[in-house]
């Protein structure tokens, strides 16, 4: 893990090479940015939610199948998804948010919900959407698709255009 | 803003509306969806369309306001404290109103924040948390109001926080009728925003800029960004990761209400099943952001 944060291209980073946990801190147009490896993804939320992080606003993933040369902190190697959280500090009024480089080989990521229970119907849908499973998590099942469906729709490889009608009993 | 909190005010009526026909005061329902038609008759004329405006765009406002605006406001201003007194009458004193909501579906301060809940929900558990105050956007830190919160985190005081927000919304909108400023209401960044109509017909380079913005769009830097907004249900916030092409890479809504709604199990849990209906009421979900 190293501890330096790059400071190329757009990450326009006002405090280089700062780190939380040992992760690397990075600014993103004024925000905070915070890139944990995925071994250490439940840990340093954890440590995180004790620090007064207490309220996961928003956990979604992207998926950067093309668009690998993104700016990436030195030591995080990009993979193809991204999962990403917005968490929210109620009593100092700041936010923080994590991404998480999760590979295309192995999309697995252990889930939040012991931590923030709120992330249940989000991770649902990031599994829906992407396709990347949280492990443990209590219903791990589609949850905009029908449960029947074939696919993640918004991968970026996804087929469109020629869609066929996967609906139970729609004629075929 | 004055369009949002306006939006804001339109969007409570519309729950006063539905929590009382969900509960059986079914004129409540007339009414309140009278008074939201009034607010959607100002953004008629204003945007030209009652919802879904498309109106706040980059770099401004799609149109100026029209003539007579502000009479179309303040009218509005004086005919809804009168009808807000009448909603008191009708239900928050009433007996079997109160039967019906209080002690109905209660959340814990703790329960609401590890469920992500926002907005309403979370401030009728008396926390104080509301982005307009706490993390200001256009310029909600220059006019003042309060930030209304329960005590015991029941459907009642979702309702009264509703109420009450209407009122606090209207008095935010009093006070930008009075500092409204004048001046362009779109910066004139001719790779932003389309150039008036008017030069396009003398101007080559208005047209060009005007086909260029409206074929490509314009480029924005590489990165990503997530920015959160009050809104009626609590926090919407859009997260948005570019590669630098004037499409976005990725763009995800956090949409209020999806997250709200997972609320409800904890809510009803050991309640009458027929409080189920007063409890998914008080959440006040949009279907349309929760199967999106």
């Amino acid at each position: 893990m190293s501890d330096q944060a790059t400071n190329e291209g757009t990450e326009m980073s006002a405090d280089e090479g700062s780190e939380l946990h040992g992760c690397p801190l990075v600014d993103s147009r004024g925000q905070e940015v915070l890139h944990v490896p995925r071994d250490r993804y439940t840990e340093v939320l954890r440590a995180l939610t004790d620090e007064g992080y207490a309220m996961c606003v928003d956990l979604t993933a992207v998926d950067y199948s093309r668009f690998m040369d993104r700016d990436l902190p030195e030591g995080i190697e990009p993979e193809r998804f991204e999962v990403v959280v917005n968490l929210l500090d109620i009593s100092n009024r700041r936010r923080l948010r994590v991404r998480v480089q999760v590979p295309e080989s192995d999309p697995v990521v252990p889930t939040l919900f012991d931590l923030h229970p709120g992330t249940e119907a989000m991770e649902r849908e990031v599994y829906d959407m992407f396709g990347i499973s949280f492990s443990d998590h209590p219903d791990p099942s589609r949850i905009l698709m029908p449960e029947d469906w074939i696919g993640h729709p918004l991968r970026k490889d996804y087929e469109t255009g020629s869609i066929p009608v996967q609906f139970k009993g729609a004629p075929t | 803003m004055l369009l949002s909190e306006l939006n804001r005010m339109s969007s409570h009526l519309l729950f006063m509306a539905t929590n009382g026909m969900d509960l059986g005061a079914v004129s409540m329902m007339i009414y309140g969806w009278r008074e939201r038609e009034e607010v959607l008759r100002f953004f008629q004329k204003v945007t030209g369309l009652r919802m879904n405006h498309n109106f706040i765009r980059p770099g401004g406002l799609a149109a100026d306001l029209p003539a007579g605006w502000r009479d179309d406001v303040l009218r509005l201003l004086d005919m809804l404290p009168d009808r807000l007194e009448e909603y008191d009458v009708l239900m928050t004193g009433q007996p079997i109103w109160r039967e019906r909501l209080q002690g109905v579906g209660v959340i814990t301060p703790t329960e609401a924040l590890a469920l992500g809940a926002t907005g309403p929900i979370l401030r009728s558990t008396g926390v104080e948390w509301d982005l307009r105050r706490d993390m200001p956007y256009l310029r909600y830190d220059e006019v003042d109001f309060d930030v209304v919160v329960g005590t015991y985190g029941d459907a009642f005081d979702r309702y009264a926080i509703r109420l009450n927000e209407i009122r606090e919304s209207m008095g935010i909108v009093r006070q930008i009728l009075d500092r409204m400023p004048s001046g362009d209401y779109r910066i004139q960044d001719k790779k932003v925003t389309p150039p008036p109509r008017a030069r396009i017909d003398e101007s080559m380079e208005a047209l060009i800029h005007h086909f260029k913005i409206f074929t490509e769009g314009f480029r924005v830097p590489e990165g990503e960004v997530y920015v959160g907004i009050e809104s009626p249900r609590g926090e919407i916030g859009c997260y948005i990761a570019s590669d630098g092409s004037p499409t976005p890479y990725r763009m995800h809504m956090r949409a209020p209400s999806f997250v709200n709604i997972q609320c409800l199990p904890h809510m009803m849990r050991g309640g009458l099943v027929a409080d189920a209906v007063a409890v998914i009421s008080s959440v006040d979900p949009v279907l349309g952001e929760v199967d999106r």
